[in-house]
């Protein structure tokens, strides 16, 4: 039994796709939601949703937003979304480097905050994109 | 007007090459023009969404207080402008800019506030003197989300801490390619855009973690989005109204280079009547 998600991001639709179970980190905790669920709205937490479809798991690495659940549909409403095989590793680790650097290097022009936030993003992306990478790619074959 | 054939010929050149580089500039606003135009449509769903998941929240949070949702006595309003960075884009800038100031006019500093889109209403606004509560220059043709954010967050923590109490949208709505019309828009307080309800059907949510901290988060995202789709309107007009003023220039030019090609053969024509005239009296003249 699937159920329809669609990922949106203000930019774009990043994914609109049947799928079996989300799972992420709702502002309540863990959700795993499958088809049929109880109507829920949510905020999500930025993190790695894990998304298991008919072909096998993929994920998402994603910013903080919503989540609205109805019996035959998700939506996902998040600032940023991105398929774990479409991360430019190289990026995301160099991007890693610079926010370590700031962390590491502080004074009083860093903003602290951000770094840190940049910093979690980075690890977020790299995290994502290996473990799609172990999972051959997916969602790849579905954009 | 010029009346020696070789002056002519140097004037219809220079106007050849404008001509050329104008055409150049028109067919590159309308390449620009296209893709805001997806990126417009693009960024539709994702706000009709959250429209729908607000109206729904606001249903069963109507007690819960939030500040951008409450209003106030206004002491000071807060005016985002959205200009360009540069100019050739006819009337776009001034006419933003006039609609801003025709607001403003004679009210005292202390009681409004510009947040600058663009480098050309940062200028203008700073020049004059007018208190400047944030800006961004040199966003990208085609901006994203990302590129909107932090001005976005700035603004709406501002209005949180209540810097200002009201917020207007000054910007260039896009009709279509030729047609950009001024609006002035009012964006904080939500009140109106939530009292509207878009909310369908008596589906009872679960909220979690409750139907107040999702109503929190939500309102901001909420307005940020708001103002990313105002600026991505008011490109996809930059990019319009450009195309528009470079196409007139182009038409201009044309017209002036057939002007002095009509004056350049007239030239050229009453040249060599006088040298015939000469030739003819001169052949009279040993008769």
């Amino acid at each position: 039994m699937d159920v329809a998600l669609e990922v949106i991001t203000p930019d774009r639709v990043v994914l609109r796709t049947q799928v079996t179970m989300v799972s992420l980190r709702g502002g309540g905790g863990e959700l795993g939601i499958l088809a049929r669920h109880t109507p829920l709205s949510t905020t999500v937490k930025p993190g790695i949703v894990k998304l298991k479809l008919p072909q096998g798991e993929d994920f998402l690495a994603v910013a903080s937003g919503f989540l609205q659940v109805v019996p035959d549909r998700i939506t996902l409403l998040v600032d940023t979304a991105e398929v774990g095989s479409q991360i430019e590793t190289e990026r995301a680790q160099r991007a890693r480097e610079r926010a370590e650097k700031r962390l590491a290097e502080g004074g009083p022009d860093v903003d602290m905050v951000r770094a840190q936030a940049a910093l979690e993003r980075a690890m977020r992306r790299l995290e994502v994109s290996e473990m799609s990478a172990v999972n051959g790619e997916i969602l790849k074959q579905l954009l | 007007m010029p009346q020696n054939p070789r002056d002519i010929r140097r004037r219809i050149k220079s106007f050849q090459s404008t001509a050329q580089i104008t055409k150049a500039m028109e067919m590159v606003a309308a390449a620009k023009l296209r893709r805001v135009q997806e990126a417009v449509q693009l960024s539709k769903p994702y706000l009709e969404r959250l429209q729908s998941m607000l109206a729904e929240v606001s249903r069963s949070a109507r007690f819960v207080k939030h500040p951008l949702l409450a209003q106030r006595p206004v002491r000071r309003t807060g005016y985002l402008v959205v200009t360009a960075d540069r100019g050739l884009a006819g009337a776009y800038n001034a006419n933003v800019i006039r609609r801003t100031v025709q607001e403003i006019r004679g009210k005292d500093k202390g009681s409004y506030t510009i947040f600058a889109v663009g480098r050309r209403g940062r200028d203008y606004f700073a020049r004059n003197g007018h208190p400047i509560g944030g800006e961004v220059t040199g966003l990208p043709d085609s901006p994203t989300y990302p590129h909107i954010l932090p001005l976005a967050e700035k603004i709406i923590k501002a209005y949180g801490d209540e810097e200002f109490d009201e917020l207007y949208l000054v910007y260039n709505e896009f009709i279509n390619a030729v047609t950009q019309v001024t609006v002035m828009k009012k964006v904080l307080p939500l009140a109106t855009h939530t009292d509207e309800g878009t909310a369908t059907g008596n589906t009872q949510y679960l909220y979690e973690p409750d139907e107040e901290a999702v109503l929190t988060e939500m309102l901001p995202k909420f307005a940020q989005t708001l103002v990313y789709q105002a600026i991505l309107d008011a490109k996809a007009s930059e990019h319009g109204a450009r195309m528009t003023a470079m196409g007139n220039a182009t038409d201009a030019a044309k017209d002036m280079i057939d002007g002095l090609t009509l004056a350049l053969n007239r030239a050229r024509q009453a040249a060599i009547t006088t040298q015939i005239a000469e030739v003819v009296g001169g052949a009279e003249a040993l008769k």
